[in-house]
């Protein structure tokens, strides 16, 4: 990403437009992938990279269908793969701007084992999400995000199983950066995309997306108009967890575990808020933010963590060079001649 | 000193093979020995056998590690049948290799290991030194743990570490018995052990101690010369199918100028290839352990998509787990090449052991029409040339290639005439220049019927490819009846068309006659001793070895309408056999399988071959 940073000035101012693909959008009427891609139209341009240096990798799923509708170079992959398929392309080229889009059941069922493999080794990719909590292109199925005791065509008497937590799987694989943000929200939507493009490692942005024929509202809690107020904690690095329609609600860590307080309330003032810290390498208050989900807490949205660490792609390069400045084999010449050989 | 002897008798080839426990380095004494035999200028061939287990208990059959070595002076195909020179270094050895052995072969035992409690973990009821039972062998009783000791007693050394050295003492018998030097095997010590003076000399002095011990004993007489191999002028090394495999992916990407990546997940026997290839990042490769073979293909994908030269390797479990990815290579049109080293099967089977069988699952493990180039390497050699091929096809066709080799050639190792790289033929692959405006994703060359590669970063290239049927030319995601068949047809079509790109069968011996052996893959070696030796002796019989599978070469249809009876032998349950009645089907073929773990014998198949002449 460095090396298109510098490429800045070269590069022609670009619009939208340069990203909309002449394919036909495919997807529901009403269906939160639309305003997903429209955001992501709008953070391409932004962000002073070639527009040949996209690339776009996905599984599949009514999500994964993304890479058709982006004017960037794409691979449509298979089911649960798209994070593998996406490293081997940032491996190869590291210039290489890598987004890979999947679903929550391509990424955590099917795909669990490479989602967690490419967060750990940390491999400069932005993931996102779309977490709609059902199998969407097959028409119904619980996922491994449907909240327990949910009705689904597969669980005609709810879902007995316990579901995961995006946030949390990241953070215990060692994950380095993790957001969170609705399909209802595009200013949130560009603003978080774009700092998960700047961050060096892997970033997953999890979008709370709404499928309208088969999850209908099934984030409802925390997006509807009347109760979003309550149950939306807006995450600022360096600012206190306020929220509520007077911004009079808040967060603080009470021992060992996180509280709702009223400001006023038993003598809390602003000052007893926790201050976000993205960047805090401990994982604990961040693991238990990813965790809060109303109806007790809000849910948080934003960079939940940004830190820094080695990429896998930094850590592939620096061995490289020591061995280009260390070996004596120049070519595979020299190789095949190396060793115990002998001239007849 | 008296020597005594001075009887020495020539030999054309002699099998060796060195057993021993796990833990006693018989793998090293092996390989020490091949590099002396190499240094005397003599063809060979080697192959270990070794337990599948890490550290099975210690003096059983389980834990019994072989290595056997096959030298000669002309044309060494193979790494031999049964050993003429057995060293067994405990009961179980003994045990374990004796019918590996032939029924006169010199057999050298640590006579010091053949105690009751060994003799009794090794299943014998009494001790086979003593009992008669070796009646017409050579049968060499040393006592290797006492005289190992007994040389180095004065370097203060452990004993522990002092019996360790007791393969050097083996290792200098047979060196003896074939008159050979000891300096190779000194300078390898010299420098393996640099930094330890004192293991230096230990190795040096057991290596002499085992020496001289031959030169005294009676019953070693005569001693035998295998004279050097008439080779091609040129410059040699030893190399195992796994290492030539890496090696002639090194050269294609060097020749094609097109970065290297392996995305592969370890499994035996294919390891090797994954960590040769991690040695190699002065070149750029770039070795992907990833998660699993899925990762491992898809990973490789991604980056045959991004330009590299793309390589997954594995065995028949990792292939079973790819197949959905090279369906995804088929649909997308990337080159990518798939090796797999063949073990004995199904699900884990036999970890360690060879076998044909994956044939139908590289030609037909996978959902819908999809097609992809099969090759088999017909050498632990071949697989560098194999492995070189298989990316130029790969690259130059746009298509994904399965490399087939199997655990033998992976493991087994062989004089390997060494090639300069710019001698290597062209590899061209069919990338597209920035802005051409005539690119779209699926338009073909007509010849070839492959699309082009539009590398990721070019300008004016933008596209996207995925798994769904693709529109004609344009590559849009399509539905249309019609166009999935036609497209069905040019996938089809443009893996056929490599026909016109590939050699024409060769046949060994007359191109018309009574019986062709037909074979394929890791069995060449064997065939062709077999076949040789007989057609030597005047019979009327000749040798088609496949190497190209898929497609099978132009000319295979006349080959076989010249004989009279056709034999297909494999090491599976007759997998080759119907892919060829299902091609040509107005053929007869007779079918001779072998589905043991082992390679076929050059002895029994001369046996079977001469009772069919003689039908
Ligand atoms: C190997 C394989 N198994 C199963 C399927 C069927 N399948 C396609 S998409 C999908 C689930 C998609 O759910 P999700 O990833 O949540 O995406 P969404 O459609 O909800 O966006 C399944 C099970 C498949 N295509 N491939
Ligand atoms: S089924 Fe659901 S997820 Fe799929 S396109 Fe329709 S609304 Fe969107
Ligand atoms: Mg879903």
């Amino acid at each position: 990403m460095e090396e298109s940073q510098i490429k800045v000035p070269v590069i022609p101012e670009l619009t939208k437009e340069d990203f909309v693909s002449d394919q036909m959008v495919k997807w529901c009427p009403g269906c939160g992938d639309h305003a997903i891609l429209s955001s992501m139209e709008k953070v391409f341009p932004k962000l002073g990279i070639r527009k040949e240096d996209f690339v776009v990798v996905s599984g599949i799923g009514c999500s994964s269908r993304f890479p058709y509708y982006m004017n960037t170079y794409g691979i449509h992959g298979i089911h649960g793969r798209a994070a593998a398929i996406a490293s081997g392309v940032k491996i190869a080229n590291p210039e290489l701007s890598v987004w890979m889009i999947t679903g929550d059941g391509d990424c955590l069922a099917i795909g669990g084992n490479h989602f967690i493999h490419i967060v750990r080794r940390n491999l400069d990719i932005n993931i996102v999400l779309f977490n709609n909590k059902i199998y969407g292109l097959t028409k119904g199925q619980f996922s491994p995000t449907t909240s327990k005791g949910t009705k689904t065509k597969t669980s005609p008497l709810g879902t007995i199983e316990i579901p995961f937590n995006p946030g949390e799987l990241v953070i215990g694989a060692q994950g380095t950066f993790f957001a969170r943000v609705t399909d209802s929200n595009p200013k949130m939507m560009v603003d978080v995309l774009f700092e998960a493009a700047r961050h060096n490692g892997t970033s997953v942005v999890e979008i709370l997306q709404n499928c309208v024929i088969f999850s209908n509202k099934v984030h409802a809690l925390i997006t509807s108009k009347e109760t979003k107020e309550n149950n939306q904690l807006h995450l600022k690095h360096g600012e206190p967890m306020l929220f509520g329609k007077q911004k009079d609600k808040g967060i603080i860590l009470r021992g060992t575990n996180l509280e709702v307080v009223k400001l006023g309330e038993n003598g809390i003032t602003e000052k007893d808020i926790l201050i976000h810290n993205k960047f805090n390498h401990d994982t604990g208050v961040h693991n238990m933010l990813a965790r809060m989900a109303p109806p007790e807490f809000p849910a948080a949205l934003g960079v939940i963590r940004a830190v820094e660490q080695e990429t896998y792609g930094q850590a592939l390069m620096d061995i490289i060079d020591i061995a280009k400045n260390t070996s004596t084999l120049k070519s595979v010449d020299d190789l095949l001649n190396s060793g115990n050989i002998w001239e007849i | 000193m008296t020597h005594k002897k001075n009887h020495v008798v020539e030999l054309d080839d002699v099998v060796v093979r060195f057993a021993g426990d796990s833990g006693d380095g018989m793998q090293l004494t092996g390989s020490l020995f091949s590099d002396s035999v190499a240094f005397a200028g003599n063809d060979f061939a080697t192959f270990p056998d070794y337990p599948s287990e890490i550290r099975a208990p210690q003096g059983t059959i389980a834990g019994v590690s072989g290595f056997q070595v096959h030298f000669g002076h002309n044309n060494i195909h193979t790494s031999g049948d049964l050993a003429d020179v057995l060293v067994a270094m405990n009961p179980a050895s003994l045990k374990a290799s004796l019918k590996w052995a032939e029924k006169d072969a010199t057999l050298i035992v640590d006579s010091d290991a053949f105690i009751e409690k060994g003799i009794i973990k090794a299943g014998y009821d009494t001790n086979p030194l003593e009992d008669n039972s070796l009646v017409g062998y050579n049968l060499i009783k040393a006592p290797i743990s006492r005289l190992t000791k007994e040389a180095v007693k004065d370097l203060g050394i452990e004993l522990k570490a002092a019996l360790r050295c007791k393969n050097m003492f083996a290792l200098g018998i047979v060196l003896y018995l074939f008159n050979r030097k000891l300096d190779s095997t000194n300078a390898f010590f010299e420098e393996k052990f640099k930094s330890n003076p004192l293991i230096v000399e230990s190795n040096k002095r057991v290596l002499k101690a085992g020496f001289i011990f031959a030169e005294n004993v009676e019953a070693i007489n005569p001693t035998y010369k295998v004279q050097p191999a008439k080779l091609k002028k040129g410059t040699y090394r030893n190399i195992t199918g796994n290492r030539a495999t890496a090696w002639g992916f090194l050269a294609a990407s060097e020749r094609s100028g097109r970065e290297l990546f392996l995305g592969s997940y370890p499994i035996t026997p294919a390891s090797e290839i994954l960590q040769e290839l991690t040695k190699h990042k002065q070149f750029s490769v770039k070795a992907f352990q990833a998660e699993d073979e899925i990762a491992g293909i898809c990973s490789s994908l991604g980056a045959s998509f991004t330009g590299s030269l793309a390589v997954t390797s594995t065995s028949g479990p990792g292939l079973s787990l790819k197949s959905e990815a090279i369906g995804l290579a088929v649909m997308t049109e990337l080159p990518i090449v798939i090796v797999d080293v063949q073990r004995g099967g199904p699900s884990t089977g036999m970890p360690t052991k060879s076998e044909q069988s994956d044939l139908f699952q590289a030609l037909f493990g996978r959902n819908g029409e999809c097609p992809t180039i099969v090759l088999a390497a017909i050498s632990s050699s071949d697989c560098f040339y194999s492995a070189y091929e298989a990316s130029k096809l790969a690259l130059e066709h746009m298509t994904p290639v399965i490399l087939l080799t199997d655990g033998a050639l992976a493991n087994g190792s062989e004089v390997f005439k060494i090639p300069k790289v710019a001698d290597l033929p062209e590899i061209n692959p069919p990338i597209v220049e920035p802005n051409d405006p005539d690119f779209k994703p699926y338009r073909r060359d007509e010849k070839k019927l492959s699309r082009y590669w539009a590398i990721p970063g070019t300008e004016g290239l933008r596209h996207r490819i995925g798994g769904l049927e693709k529109e004609n030319i344009t590559g849009n995601v399509s539905n249309d009846p019609l166009n999935h068949q036609l497209m069905v047809k040019l996938r089809d079509d443009k893996v056929k068309k490599v026909a016109n790109y590939i050699p024409e069968q060769k046949i060994i011996g007359n191109d018309s006659g009574e019986l062709l052996i037909v074979s394929w893959g890791g069995t060449y070696g064997v065939m062709l001793t077999a076949v040789e030796r007989l057609q030597e002796k005047g019979k009327n019989i000749s040798l088609a070895h496949f190497k190209y599978i898929n497609p099978l070469p132009k000319n295979t249809k006349e080959v076989f309408s010249k004989f009279k009876r056709i034999i297909v032998c494999e090491l599976n349950n007759g997998q080759f056999v119907s892919y060829l009645k299902m091609n040509f089907p107005e053929f007869k073929y007779e079918q001779y399988n072998k589905i043991q773990g082992l390679p076929f014998m050059v002895s029994e198949i001369k046996e079977k071959f001469s009772s069919l002449l003689n039908e």
